[in-house]
């Protein structure tokens, strides 16, 4: 089983996110960047896959070299070798080119990612990668089994789960409960100092969207608190203010 | 501009964020076509039309399940094609994600996610985004000639006074590869109201202390016709469903109220739901942090405000 996993290096969940520049530009200031989230449940997929199967596992991020900490992250938790195409990760399409330049002639059995990343949301990137090498995609994947060369999922839809069976190759964004995060243990960390992570120049390519400037959500203009023996209040708030019912 | 609105159903009913989708488009240019897949009455179909679309494509070949990626993205580049289309509108959802970024690499379109306001036409087109989970927006302009956008629910209200749409069956032509993938079957609790698709949401945390105590949670969902929702560690713990699992790592939801009750209010919980036109939260602890992104707040013991809410809302709804 040959394994790519796609990661981001996004801000951890609990950063606070602000703007420079006449706010066009992210502050990194004093933030903390981590493997996307949903990467990480991909990622520790991958790895048990890998124990139950064999084969390898590749990480593969597309950033400047500011994203060494976190594909190193990868290479601990139980990633083989790692790519990094040396580029700022422009829109979503720009990068699903990047990753399909590298997988196109890679023989990947499969290529797993999150569903989406934390910092732009776009849940785009799997599709794009998918149609762009011709092959299935699907998203978001709640469970992945393999059975020969069949791949055996789940699909979250609104109200529950759909169950697929897909003939591999493919391409899944993944989010829980497919597995837990892994924690890199000490032996692990030390291994990944010297696995290859290989930096790639990045190949020629457009982008089809661009972000002109970001806006900060207005602030809440304040709360109202009700006593608890006083729910009657709340609820003329909501049916006069709120206008629920 | 010619508009193309992508459209989902569920259980046989046109879904309400869909609706809104058309009337999206209707703002946006004349003419507006939808196109949906499965079986569905026409008083459903004429839905679409009351919310501003002129012509519905309908896709009844059983080969083009309404929810399998593939085939429905093949579907809809050949509508792009037939009908000239320079803008593709769908409703953000699990299934628009995959759909929209495969059909913007078929049609060499601009794709932008999770847009919350109608586009700016003045200069080129730029849309408003949601990013970091709700903590920011992006204004984002699409530079290729066919653009798609996927929307976040309350973006626009859904019309009603539209006429009746010219009805169309659509045949689209298979393609051999995409029957690689075999949507074998659905697990899904019906009746149920969808959490991204509902108006009020009422979520349980941690602090209803065990799945035992949910029937609290759903008397005041009932009372509100509301979807329930819940926090990560409840879904971790197998109290609720995942598909229920509100937050970062889960769904991210934009209604119109969203109740809050035992959540402490963890910023991983809060960037899924801070979108919400108004919060309520309902916490024992005056010091949680869900009081800080909330509208109107409680300070009390869910096991004695939540029967006593929702008594009150039952006798103010007559
Ligand atoms: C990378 C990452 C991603 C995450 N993603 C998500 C996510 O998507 N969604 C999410 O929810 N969490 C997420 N989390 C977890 C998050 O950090 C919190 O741990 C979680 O939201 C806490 O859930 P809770 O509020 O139900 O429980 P707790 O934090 O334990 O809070 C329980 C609350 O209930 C109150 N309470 C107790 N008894 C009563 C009572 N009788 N009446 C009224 N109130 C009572 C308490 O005062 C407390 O405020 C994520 C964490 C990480 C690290």
């Amino acid at each position: 089983m040959k394994i790519l996993v796609c990661i981001t290096h996004v801000p951890d969940t609990t950063s606070k996110i602000s703007f420079l520049d006449q706010d066009t530009v992210f502050d990194k200031t004093g933030v903390q960047f981590i493997i996307g989230p949903y990467d990480d449940y991909a990622l520790a997929r991958a790895v048990e896959l890998k124990e139950q199967l064999g084969g390898s596992i590749t990480a593969l991020n597309v950033g400047l070299a500011e994203t060494e900490p976190t594909i190193r992250k990868a290479l601990a938790i139980g990633a083989d070798e790692a790519i990094r195409i040396n580029a700022e990760p422009k829109d979503a399409f720009f990068v699903a080119h990047q990753i399909f330049q590298v997988v196109k002639g890679g023989d990947y059995d499969l290529i797993l990612m999150g569903r989406e990343s934390i910092d732009f949301n776009g849940g785009q990137v799997h599709g794009m990668v998918g149609e762009l090498l011709g092959i299935p995609s699907v998203s978001p994947v709640m469970h992945l089994d393999i059975a020969g060369n069949v791949a055996k999922l789940s699909r979250e839809i609104e109200g529950g789960k759909e169950l697929l069976e897909v003939a591999l190759p493919i391409v899944a964004g993944c989010q829980e409960p497919i597995a837990e995060w892994k924690i890199p243990n000490m032996r692990g960390i030390m291994s990944a100092r010297s696995k290859p992570l290989n930096v790639l120049d990045p190949f020629e390519d457009e982008q089809k969207t661009v972000v002109e400037n970001f806006v900060m959500p207005a602030a809440k203009s304040g709360i109202k608190m009700i006593d608890a023996d006083n729910v009657g209040e709340l609820v003329d708030l909501l049916k006069n203010e709120a206008k629920v019912f | 501009m010619k508009v193309l609105v992508f459209i989902e159903s569920d259980e046989g009913k046109i879904k309400k964020s869909s609706l809104e989708a058309v009337s999206y488009a209707a703002e946006i240019a004349q003419g507006t076509v939808a196109m949906v897949f499965g079986v569905l009455e026409s008083s459903e179909l004429n839905k679409i039309g009351a919310a501003g679309a002129k012509k519905v494509l309908h896709v009844t070949d059983s080969d083009f399940e309404p929810s399998n990626i593939m085939a429905v993205s093949t579907a809809i580049a050949q509508v792009f094609e037939a009908e000239d289309i320079e803008l593709m509108v769908m409703a953000k959802s699990s299934l628009a994600d995959p759909v929209s970024a495969r059909v913007s690499i078929k049609m060499d379109a601009s794709l932008v996610s999770n847009v919350t306001e109608l586009p700016d036409m003045a200069n080129g087109f730029t849309v408003n985004r949601s990013i970091y989970t709700g903590k920011a927006f992006a204004k984002t302009k699409l530079t290729s000639d066919k653009k798609i956008l996927t929307i976040r629910k309350n973006t626009v209200p859904i019309g009603e006074n539209g006429s009746d749409p010219e009805i169309v069956v659509f045949q689209p032509n298979s393609k051999g590869s995409d029957a690689a993938v075999k949507v074998l079957s659905q697990e899904k609790t019906s009746g149920d109201i969808l959490l991204p698709e509902a108006d009020i949401v009422v979520s349980g945390g941690r602090g209803l202390k065990g799945p035992e105590n949910w029937g609290m949670i759903e008397d005041l969902a009932a009372a509100l016709a509301a979807a329930t929702g819940c926090s990560k560690p409840v879904s971790d713990m197998d109290w609720r469903p995942h598909h229920e699992h509100v937050g970062q790592t889960g769904v991210k939801v934009s209604p119109t109220l969203y109740i809050a009750v035992g959540i402490s209010g963890a910023i991983q919980h809060l960037a899924g739901v801070n979108s919400s036109k108004f919060i309520v939260v309902i916490n024992k602890d005056p010091e949680a942090p869900f009081f800080k992104a909330a509208d109107y707040g409680i300070v009390g013991d869910a096991f004695e405000v939540l029967p006593q809410l929702t008594k009150a809302i039952q006798v103010a709804k007559g």
